[in-house]
């Protein structure tokens, strides 16, 4: 598949962004992370501020954005609309939450409740975020079981990274918040790795023998493509740079997502403080970077089955 | 409303497919695109059409494939289009509700008013049959000609779609397979026709018949005639009468 860059900000940022906001808002009512104003005028205003920059970059790709409004109607049928209509109320106790947090300094009782409501619709989000690819068929690769997992642990765990580098920040790091990171480290790691050992093993269900239904004849080739140049159909579905390049692509996310900032957390529990929350920003920094070339990946190295039409042996 | 209809009607308007007897001229491929880009779905843009690289959009694009090898092997043009599914995921994961299956017909169809150009419908279609216009911005799909098949101002005969109408060895048909007894269910039957991809679950309209089996080919049987009759007893006629009842015989 075509990676659509739009797509992968808006899963990288508004994933993170939901994580962070899913931690912020079952963490701080029970007071298992700080509780000041000025924390959450800045935490909350990272997640949301990667949630929206997600979801306006989502909009880039878009043929006619000015219609938006009218993706909010089928959430009977399509987990893309869902994911919108999730989003959209998503807002509303987030920003209860924020006004309670940052304007009144309070985060228990109601505001409190309003922070688990805002929890459990950023992971509703990031759920249907992942639905959206695991129901779509054709593509084996994210038509799985381990697709929405990997979605909603990446987002739990790049969004712990920013909570860990904005509390080393502010002064007040603690034990919990590096364990964390490293129980939604250690959960991605396996998740991710099971989805590509998946990925490897995979057979293929779909050959050009199903696909044209001349298989009782024997094997079937391409002899003369329908075109002499692209279509939409090779360009968006037969991307195939990235494949070639599949296992360099996976060690760098996997050491910048993975092993970089592990390391980086380990090193803030040894540290004194200024070291350790720079260690903690570059954690972060570092997870957000290998989270992009994880998504790219999710998208170049997926095969669609429409390109059996089009000469691919396997997909 | 992309939920699929609750109450579908018996119809179900699709083509079906003869391998055995398409050519691969691309009459079909051509009189679609001179057809709907006139029609609802107008204009089929062509990007750079003159310069080095034209891309443009097709409901329709004819392939080539080889099946099978040495005497048993074949060439078999192969047409693509819309399948008009019973289960089109094109139109499930649609967010706006542009894409639609017609209840009265199963027709799959795009209101290009709603679309906003996400494209995740052409990546829900596992054969390929929708094609974005850069252009204008929007989805663009097969409408099984229904500006011809319902068009009165036109003379009967030429109510079908512009590919049926225009193929030269009538290797498309056009009809009602939702009718078990309509000529091209019967055809289907008789003939073997094959859903494409049939794994994947989408329960496709449309029907391919496979090419019947070569003179040599004791194989294939599947979907074919069986073996050719016996030689008739006598020359009388000679070798186009032979040829003509081993033609009809099949």
């Amino acid at each position: 598949m075509q990676p659509a860059y739009s797509v992968i900000f808006f899963t990288s940022a508004s994933g993170m962004g939901y994580g962070l906001l899913i931690l912020l808002g079952v963490l701080t009512p029970a007071e298992m992370s700080p509780t000041d104003r000025a924390f959450g005028l800045v935490s909350l205003g990272i997640a949301l501020g990667a949630v929206t920059f997600g979801l306006v970059s989502s909009m880039w790709h878009l043929g006619h954005p000015e219609r938006v409004l009218l993706a909010y109607t089928q959430w009977r049928s399509s987990w893309l609309s869902r994911e919108g209509a999730l989003a959209t109320m998503t807002y509303v106790p987030a920003g209860l939450f924020a006004i309670g947090w940052v304007g009144f300094g309070e985060v228990a009782g109601f505001w409190g409740v309003c922070g688990l409501m805002a929890a459990a619709l950023a992971g509703l989000t990031v759920y249907s975020t992942g639905m959206i690819y695991a129901s779509l068929r054709p593509i084996a690769a994210w038509c799985n079981r381990w697709v929405v997992p990997v979605y909603l642990s990446l987002a739990l765990f790049t969004g712990a990274l920013w909570l860990n580098a904005t509390r080393l920040l502010f002064g007040q790091p603690g034990a919990d918040a590096s364990l964390v990171v490293v129980v939604t480290l250690l959960l991605s790691v396996y998740l991710k790795w099971a989805y590509w050992r998946f990925l490897d093993g995979a057979r293929a269900d779909s050959t050009p023998e199903t696909a044209t239904g001349l298989g009782s004849i024997g094997k079937v080739r391409l002899l003369d493509p329908p075109r002499t140049q692209t279509t939409y159909v090779t360009q968006e579905m037969g991307y195939r740079v990235a494949r070639r390049h599949a296992a360099k692509l996976r060690r760098y996310a996997s050491v910048l997502l993975f092993a970089l900032p592990f390391m980086l957390t380990l090193a803030t529990a040894a540290t004194s403080s200024w070291v350790a929350a720079g260690a903690a920003v570059a954690a972060a920094l570092s997870g957000s970077v290998g989270v992009v070339i994880e998504r790219w990946l999710f998208f170049a190295e997926a095969k669609h089955v429409v390109t059996l039409y089009h000469g691919a042996e396997a997909a | 409303m992309t939920s699929l209809p609750r109450d579908p009607g018996p119809k179900k308007l699709g083509l079906v497919i003869d391998l055995d007897t398409c050519v691969g001229c691309h009459a079909c491929a051509v009189s679609c695109k001179e057809w709907n880009t006139g029609g609802v779905a107008a204009p089929l843009t062509d990007l750079d059409p003159y310069g080095a690289d034209p891309v443009g959009v097709w409901f329709n694009r004819v392939h080539a494939y080889e099946a099978g090898d040495g005497m048993g092997g074949r060439t078999v043009h192969f047409p693509r289009s819309c399948l008009h599914c019973d289960e089109p995921a094109c139109v499930t994961v649609c967010p706006t509700g542009a894409s639609y299956k017609r209840e009265e017909d199963g027709i799959v169809l795009v209101d290009e008013d709603l679309c906003i150009g996400c494209k995740l419908c052409s990546w829900a279609c596992p054969y390929g049959a929708r094609e974005y216009d850069r252009d204008a911005g929007v989805m663009k799909k097969c409408t099984l000609c229904i500006d011809r098949i319902y068009n009165d101002n036109l003379p009967e005969p030429e109510r079908v779609p512009a590919c049926v109408a225009a193929c030269p060895t009538s290797a498309r048909h056009f009809g009602d397979l939702g009718d078990p007894d309509s000529p091209i269910s019967r055809l289907v039957a008789e003939r073997g026709g094959r859903d494409l991809m049939p794994e994947l679950g989408y329960r496709p309209v449309n029907k391919y018949l496979p090419p019947r089996p070569t003179h040599g080919d004791t194989d294939a049987t599947e979907g074919g005639a069986g073996p050719l009759p016996p030689e008739p007893e006598s020359d009388d006629g000679g070798r186009f009468l032979r040829w003509l009842d081993a033609t009809l015989s099949r």
